[in-house]
């Protein structure tokens, strides 16, 4: 009986949230329209065709999107193994009693690692890779900035999942050690589930922000979304409706991942409430 | 006695924080079956020296052997001996992403490579024994104080330890609680596991403990028999204890 009325409630809630996804979507295409309409003064079926239906002028949009999703996912997978392999090594280097050389100067390396990632901008790693580091060998573009924006989002994620780890009670650590379990296995079964649990939201936002940041690919010539946005400018020199059509682009994929964060995040309540 | 080795040996154990020292040259042995239960004032090193058996602190000095072997050697594969010695906290420390079971099945599953048949099969037992079987499938967070600690009782006997140590394991509960918690673990007494606990509960310590230690500014102050130190005290400051803990 009492478990009933709370389970009618999260469904109705559920409901909500779902309907509440869709309406925000619907308003903003409203919105876009009635500008539109306003703006070009009727002839906006005719815009509409000069900008994405000639010259096949879309399938700059859809292949930007497709380069932009394709570096976010692999960089997203970067930054995730980096992320928590630093953070993993710095919360063990910072807690543990016996701490020599070698940890110290680890330690020390990644603090510096990650003051420097978070201290310049992302446009400006993503030149100096691209352009210096790289310079020499005939390196891919596409392949640059996977490296690039991956070592990027490794700093963040690495602060954000050690805030995670640290989190986490010591007292579970203690536990999972006083089984029998070693270090490594009482972080991978313990420590990092619960870790992985109480970060997600701000894992969510690193995951938003990094596909955004993206959009700084054309610096080194990818033709990314934004990018494609704005070769359409260039040839049709029309600024307004390539534009918008790339930011409604960029919020449909940051809406999308804000659903299946939140959905992760509904999945992994197991603590019975 | 075919083996007079006893199943814990302690010499010369010390630790200290920085300058805080608070172990100060522990000597004891603890045989097989043994009972042992530490009192003390709040900061004479009971706990700590509980944390050292298992290397939950790394001690400063000193020797433990476990059932012969050297744990404070560095040698010594820690986790391995880890196995035959849990320990119950005061916090319980169950883990919150795991049902009841699981708490109970993973050590085995992972640490003995028992067939996860095997150890749930394993597990049911230990819950009906502790009286917790229907709540096999709950989490920790639905559980009441005492109920948590009975099962983290039980995740230790899931691993079929030698040696069960308690930190003070019913100083978190509800009184209501305490006696559910003491109920399992006289029976745990009787089974015959060698069982070391600090606690404050004096009844529990006179029916239930072989010996009763005294911990004092990091030293064994007094040991002997629960009527012995209870009711003849020597020391000094165990004379002053007991008058403020046994009303």
């Amino acid at each position: 009986m009492v478990g009933k009325p709370t389970n009618a409630f999260s469904t109705l809630e559920r409901y909500i949230v779902k309907k509440r996804f869709y309406s925000v979507f619907a308003i903003i295409m409203l919105l876009f329209c009635t500008t539109v309409a306003y703006a070009e003064g009727g002839g906006f079926i005719d815009k509409f065709h000069h900008n994405f239906i000639a010259d096949a002028r879309w399938k700059y949009l859809a292949d930007g999107l497709l380069i932009t999703l394709q570096i976010s996912v692999v960089a997203v997978l970067i930054g995730i193994v980096g992320g928590f392999l630093i953070a993993i090594l710095r919360s063990t280097f910072d807690t543990i009693e016996k701490k020599n050389i070698f940890t110290k100067s680890i330690n020390w390396i990644l603090k510096a690692y990650i003051t420097v990632i978070r201290g310049t901008p992302a446009v400006i790693q993503l030149m100096i890779i691209y352009f210096v580091v790289f310079a020499s060998t005939n390196i891919d573009k596409v392949t640059a900035a996977f490296i690039s924006f991956g070592i990027n989002s490794s700093a963040y994620i690495a602060e954000i999942v050690r805030s995670g780890i640290m989190s986490v009670d010591a007292g579970q650590f203690e536990a999972g050690r006083s089984l029998g379990f070693s270090h490594a296995g009482t972080m991978w079964h313990f420590i990092l589930p619960q870790a992985f649990k109480n970060i997600l939201p701000a894992l969510g936002n690193e995951f938003i922000v990094l596909v955004k940041e993206t959009s700084i690919a054309g610096y080194i010539g990818i033709v990314d979304l934004t990018k494609g946005g704005d070769i359409i400018r260039s040839r049709t020199y029309e600024a307004f409706l390539p534009l918008i059509a790339v930011a409604l682009i960029y919020l449909v994929i940051v809406m999308f991942l804000t659903m299946l964060v939140g959905k992760l995040e509904r999945r992994l309540k197991t603590d019975g409430k | 006695m075919e083996n007079n080795k006893p199943m814990i040996h302690v010499e010369g154990l010390c630790k200290s924080f920085g300058k805080n020292n608070v172990l100060n040259g522990v000597d004891i042995d603890i045989e097989k079956g043994e009972v042992l239960v530490i009192i003390g004032p709040s900061g004479c090193g009971k706990s700590t020296f509980l944390r050292c058996l298992n290397r939950l602190e790394e001690p400063t000095a000193g020797k433990i052997f476990l059932d012969g072997t050297e744990i404070t050697s560095p040698k010594t594969n820690i986790n391995q001996q880890r196995q035959k010695m849990m320990m119950v906290f005061q916090h319980f420390n169950l883990f919150p992403h795991k049902t009841i079971l699981q708490n109970l099945t993973l050590a085995p599953i992972k640490l003995k490579n028992m067939p996860k048949a095997e150890a749930e099969e394993k597990a049911m037992k230990i819950l009906e024994r502790i009286g917790m079987k229907d709540k096999a499938d709950a989490y920790p967070s639905q559980l009441s104080g005492g109920q948590k600690q009975r099962v983290a009782i039980g995740r230790a006997l899931a691993m079929d330890p030698e040696v069960i140590l308690f930190d003070e394991p019913t100083s978190a509960l509800d009184p209501e609680m305490v006696g559910e918690v003491l109920e399992v673990m006289k029976e745990l007494a009787k089974s015959g596991i060698t069982m070391i606990c600090v606690t404050h509960e004096m009844g529990f310590a006179r029916e239930v403990a072989s010996n009763i230690v005294f911990f004092d500014n990091g030293v064994v102050a007094e040991k002997g028999a629960p009527q012995e130190v209870l009711n003849n005290p020597q020391n000094e400051r165990l004379q002053n204890f007991l008058a403020k803990v046994l009303i």
